[in-house]
């Protein structure tokens, strides 16, 4: 069993969905901290069976909505003096700006540079779907 | 209740008393029109129309001259600095120093949401692509209050592309805001009401609404019947458009089982979606309606400047 050692100040991305933990450390550019980070994949799991986990020594500021994007059954675990202070789940975000681009071709967001593309969640049966809020056409988001 | 330095951008950013303060000062304005001709003496329109628009443009413009103010802009994009490369914001920003109130027409959907953005006056949207026309939706209400006295009660069929003409689902989510309001949709099926947008009103406003892809079955239970063009490039296949062209055209025989309070409306220009013949029938008034446009758009703008009458 591969062994990794905890962190002593930071974040943990857990019970990530294999598969999903390569994604989300190329959206949030985990690769341009200047902090260790560590990623895990397969890794055996109570809950999921196999799971995909983060852990960032040093570093919190995250974007939650990447995360509530690409995977919302993560957890998030913030470590302060080896300990977990916080525990919360990511959450689909109800509110999205500048992370994607509106499918729309005629949507003002695809050619003005300011217009900065922002969504607004419209449930539909779990899927991510979101209005924009200049042109109004729904996107599904998908990676 | 004031609307002084408001964007409209969509008709959704109206209340009801917005909007029935806005349609009672229009139609003082078309019963007198000549009380407000000095009202918006010393203001400046700036009619920024990024494509071509005859009847919208000729409207504000028509509408700012009643009311003896002025007009500047550009109608044609290929003549402005827009050719140059200049972004909305910038040209907003500095039309601020040269205008006291801005409409902007622009093929972009959401171009007029972002002008506002960036703008210290008023803008108001004159049409965003397929998008939103507010100023249409102000005009069809005060048409049906010219024609019917009040805005409730109204079983309106609405005919034609409900999928993606969205000034018709701004007409839609307006009126189901008013009291006792019934829809009857009318469309190719597969040219339905988005289900989101049905729903949305279902819900909120617990209006009722039928929907049907044949234009005669609730002929003679509507009290208003709007008509609108269902472009050839909406059809999925070409058999299907020669297949359906011509179920949505309006005929003096298919008006024959009408009521005859009927109210038939249009937001033009129209293509062949009603049969010239029915120009005749006393019900006809898509021409009153794009009149009626002009005073909707004094009113606003008056409004807008905060111009007290």
């Amino acid at each position: 069993m591969l062994k990794v050692p905890g962190i002593t100040q930071g974040i943990v991305i857990d019970h990530i969905k294999t598969g999903n933990g390569l994604k989300i450390f190329n959206k949030l550019r985990l690769d341009k901290l200047d902090t260790p980070v560590v990623l895990l994949m397969n890794v055996d799991s109570n809950v999921l069976g196999r799971k995909d986990i983060i852990k960032i020594q040093d570093y919190t500021d995250i974007n939650m909505d990447i995360l509530g994007l690409i995977d919302q059954g993560a957890t998030i675990n913030i470590i302060k003096n080896s300990k977990i202070i916080s525990k919360t789940k990511v959450k689909i975000p109800q509110k999205v700006k500048g992370l994607f681009q509106c499918k729309n071709p005629r949507c003002v967001t695809t050619v003005d540079n300011y217009a900065v593309s922002e969504f607004t969640l419209i449930p539909n049966d779990g899927k991510l779907q979101y209005r924009c809020n200049y042109c109004e056409e729904l996107t599904e988001y998908k990676l | 209740m004031k609307l002084q330095g408001k964007h409209i951008i969509d008709a959704s950013d109206l209340s009801v008393d917005e909007l029935n303060l806005i349609i009672d000062l229009a139609l003082e304005m078309k019963a007198n029109t000549e009380k407000f001709s000095n009202l918006c003496k010393g203001k400046i329109l700036a009619t920024l129309f990024y494509e071509p628009s005859t009847r919208t443009r000729l409207s504000f413009e028509s509408a700012m001259l009643r009311m003896g103010g002025a007009i500047i802009g550009f109608s044609d994009a290929e003549t402005s600095s827009v050719k140059k490369g200049e972004n909305i914001a910038d040209t907003i920003r500095v039309l601020n120093n040269y205008a006291h109130i801005i409409v902007m027409r622009h093929p972009r959907e959401g171009a007029p949401l972002l002008a506002s953005q960036y703008s210290t006056i008023p803008v108001i949207n004159g049409g965003d692509g397929g998008h939103q026309h507010p100023t249409q939706t102000l005009t069809d209400l005060l048409t049906i209050k010219y024609y019917k006295n009040d805005i409730k009660d109204i079983k309106i069929a609405i005919c034609g592309d409900l999928l993606f003409g969205r000034s018709v689902h701004s007409l839609l989510k307006t009126l189901s805001r008013y009291p006792n309001t019934e829809f009857v949709l009318i469309s190719p099926s597969e040219l339905r009401i988005p289900y989101y947008l049905k729903n949305d009103i279902m819900k909120k406003h617990n209006v009722r609404i039928l929907e049907t892809t044949s234009l005669e079955e609730y002929m003679d239970y509507v009290n208003v019947l709007y008509m609108t063009r269902i472009q050839k490039e909406r059809f999925f296949s070409e058999d299907e458009y020669i297949k359906l062209k011509g179920s949505y055209v309006l005929t003096p025989e298919k008006l024959k089982y009408a009521r005859k309070d009927l109210l038939l409306m249009h937001p033009l220009p129209r293509v062949n979606e009603i049969d010239y013949e029915v120009d005749k029938d006393p019900r006809a008034k898509y021409f009153e309606q794009a009149s009626l446009g002009v005073f909707a758009r004094m009113a606003l703008m008056a409004l807008l400047l905060g111009r007290d009458y």
